[in-house]
């Protein structure tokens, strides 16, 4: 059986990097990533500083704080939404100057505590409000969610296109015809596009993660883990759509009706709390919130083994009955 | 003639389409170590047949029994498959996609052995997208050939090759007879079935209409020669006569044992001889006399 599975996954890795407008765009998508973020969070240096503003009351323009230099200043309305940028870390401080000075930082924030030096320096009279929540950056948020993204597209479009067009061809037909089981076949597509998955995935979070400065609160190793186990199931999920259809369109069609709710409601780009339970239901069920989510674990808080277990197991249960529904439905030839 | 076990039976097979019946009741035996043919036009059902003797085709009713059991693992080891038209996967070299196929099989022939035996050595590392039609369908013979297969099946291999890729491939096939393979194959040439087959059988409408040895169907169904004349030089008053005549499209077959009485009651019938052909009947006149239809109309 391993010698069988060997030679499909030694051809197929043959056949994808001699394929090389295929390979460039394989690489060149995870690059033009690594650029975007280095246009949007590098660039010129700008102010050291992010104050929001709360308020347009006549005594600000009054206040010595707001001539610092180096201090760049937001004016905001909702108080909310303003306090979760705070505790986001995407401004450094909150001063309400209406009716005396009050302000909120987030102690766990360097730069805010550093203009709240500043903030007392000018006007020893602002008066602290407490701010709960976590800190962090939003870059550091973001980026586990860019890193389970780009893998879900490599994972379904990669392996789902492929078996069809195996089977269009006839090829799939002819392999038939050997004593090569449906699993063989199936688990040799798998490792071959894991291996390629495990390797652009390393090597983007080498690439962003030091564009970025990045450090992983938690254990590498078991991101790795976890980027091995999250991308198994999800190649096993674009199998079970290649598996037996020979219309491009309607592979093409399921393919985007996977992808198109795990980029909106997996949290790739936003959090869906506060959304509808039946939102929050669904999302849950997709493998790629449950990625991210233990992604965001691990290399924002910093959590172990234990916290991200039920992610882990969730991950593989459903590679396995993906793996074994694909196998179950699989069709060599088009009837 | 079969002096061996059957190395492969098909016992009443049927194979319904909706509205269709490709095979219907088809039944046959191949004795080890021969080459069985199966001859008939496009849409008889010969593919259907074979694809369900190789295992790729569910049969509706019927079955196929390799080595007196039915077609299972041991079957799909010893088994080597050409179909009439294989895809194969893109970006490799000839000596890649036969070493890929190698690596399915438990036991085989070596690589390079399996390219000698086909004539690929000096193609070996070519991409097998840029071959030739003769060439690709070595390499496709190659890939059956890569497990040392007791059982090869051949689907129409040399449909579409100019006339010498068509002859060197027979020379091929020769070959491999000469090591004791049984082979099964399918063609609409009836001279490719004539050199190559112990035994044919043809279909039409998914029924086997005749079969056995060729020579010995030809004897049976023909006397020694066919006479061979235009349709517009055979009269009227010759249609009256008591021969045995076979219409095709643009001439009038005669079969005869007596060619000296038949060209006696041509000439008295006023028939102009000067393009008349004296030859021996072939396969193609038998599905002709059998079907009344030609083969490849």
């Amino acid at each position: 059986m391993m010698k069988r599975l060997i030679a499909v996954w030694h051809a197929r890795n043959l056949e994808f990097l001699r394929d090389r407008p295929t390979l460039v765009f394989t690489l060149l998508l995870p690059l033009g990533v690594v650029i975007g973020m280095g246009f949007i969070f590098g660039g010129p240096p700008r102010p050291l500083f992010k104050v929001g503003l709360l308020g347009t009351g006549a005594a600000s323009a009054a206040n010595p704080f707001l001539h610092e230099r180096y201090v760049q200043f937001v004016p905001m309305h909702d108080q909310s939404t303003a306090l979760y940028e705070v505790s986001h870390q995407r401004i450094d401080l909150l001063l309400d100057l209406d009716g005396g000075a009050r302000y909120w930082v987030n102690t766990d924030s360097p730069k805010g505590y550093i203009v709240e030096k500043l903030l007392i320096a000018a006007d020893p009279g602002a008066r602290r409000q407490p701010v709960t929540g976590q800190a962090i950056r939003y870059v550091d948020w973001l980026f586990p969610g860019i890193l389970g993204m780009n893998m879900m597209f490599s994972c379904l479009f990669g392996v789902g296109y492929v078996v069809l067009r195996y089977r269009k061809s006839g090829f799939l037909k002819r392999l038939h015809a050997t004593p090569l089981t449906a699993f063989e076949f199936l688990s040799a597509q798998v490792l071959s596009r894991l291996s390629l998955i495990v390797f652009v995935t390393v090597l983007l979070y080498a690439a962003i993660g030091t564009m970025i400065h990045f450090h992983s609160a938690g254990s590498i190793a078991l991101l790795f883990l976890l980027v091995v186990i999250g991308s198994l199931s999800m190649i096993a999920l674009g199998l079970t759509i290649a598996a037996r259809f020979a219309s491009e369109e309607l592979v093409v069609g399921l393919l985007n009706l996977l992808t198109w709710p795990m980029m909106l409601l997996s949290g790739v780009w936003f959090s869906i709390e506060g959304s509808p339970r039946w939102v929050q239901w669904v999302a849950d069920i997709l493998p790629l919130t449950q990625v991210i989510d233990a992604a965001r674990a691990v290399m924002l808080d910093g959590a172990g083994i234990q916290r991200i277990t039920p992610n882990l197991i969730y991950l593989t249960v459903t590679t396995l009955v993906f793996l074994a529904f694909g196998a179950w439905s699989f069709r060599w030839r088009i009837d | 003639m079969p002096e061996s076990a059957p190395i492969l039976e098909v016992r009443e097979l049927v194979k319904q389409y909706p509205g269709v019946t490709a095979v219907d009741g088809v039944s046959f035996a191949v004795p080890e170590g021969t080459c069985f043919g199966l001859l008939g036009p496009n849409g008889a059902g010969k593919t259907t047949t074979i694809e369900i003797m190789e295992g790729i085709l569910p049969p509706t009713a019927g079955e196929v029994r390799y080595r007196g059991e039915p077609v299972g693992t041991r079957f799909r080891e010893e088994a080597g498959i050409l179909f009439q038209k294989t895809a194969l996967q893109d970006f490799l070299s000839v000596r890649q996609s036969v070493a890929l196929f190698r690596g399915l099989y438990q036991r085989g022939l070596d690589v390079d052995e399996v390219l000698q035996l086909c004539a690929l050595e000096k193609l070996a590392s070519r991409d097998n997208r840029k071959l030739s039609g003769g060439q690709q369908q070595r390499l496709l013979l190659a890939i059956a050939l890569v497990n040392d297969p007791k059982v090869l099946f051949l689907d129409e291999p040399t449909t579409g090759l100019d006339p010498q890729a068509r002859r060197n491939f027979w020379e091929l096939v020769e070959s491999i007879k000469a090591r004791r393979k049984t082979i099964i194959l399918t063609t609409h040439y009836m001279e490719e079935a004539q050199l190559l087959c112990d035994e044919i059988a043809i279909m039409d409408h998914g029924h086997i209409i005749a079969r056995g040895e060729p020579q010995r169907l030809l004897r049976e169904h023909f006397a020694e020669v066919l006479l061979e004349l235009p349709r517009q030089e055979f009269t009227e008053v010759a249609r009256r006569l008591p021969l045995k005549v076979i219409e095709a499209s643009d001439r009038v077959e005669i079969s005869t044992h007596d060619l000296d009485g038949t060209l006696r009651a041509l000439i008295e019938a006023r028939v102009p001889l000067r393009n008349l052909r004296i030859r021996p009947a072939n396969l193609e006149d038998l599905f002709l006399d059998l079907t009344g239809k030609e083969l490849r109309a």
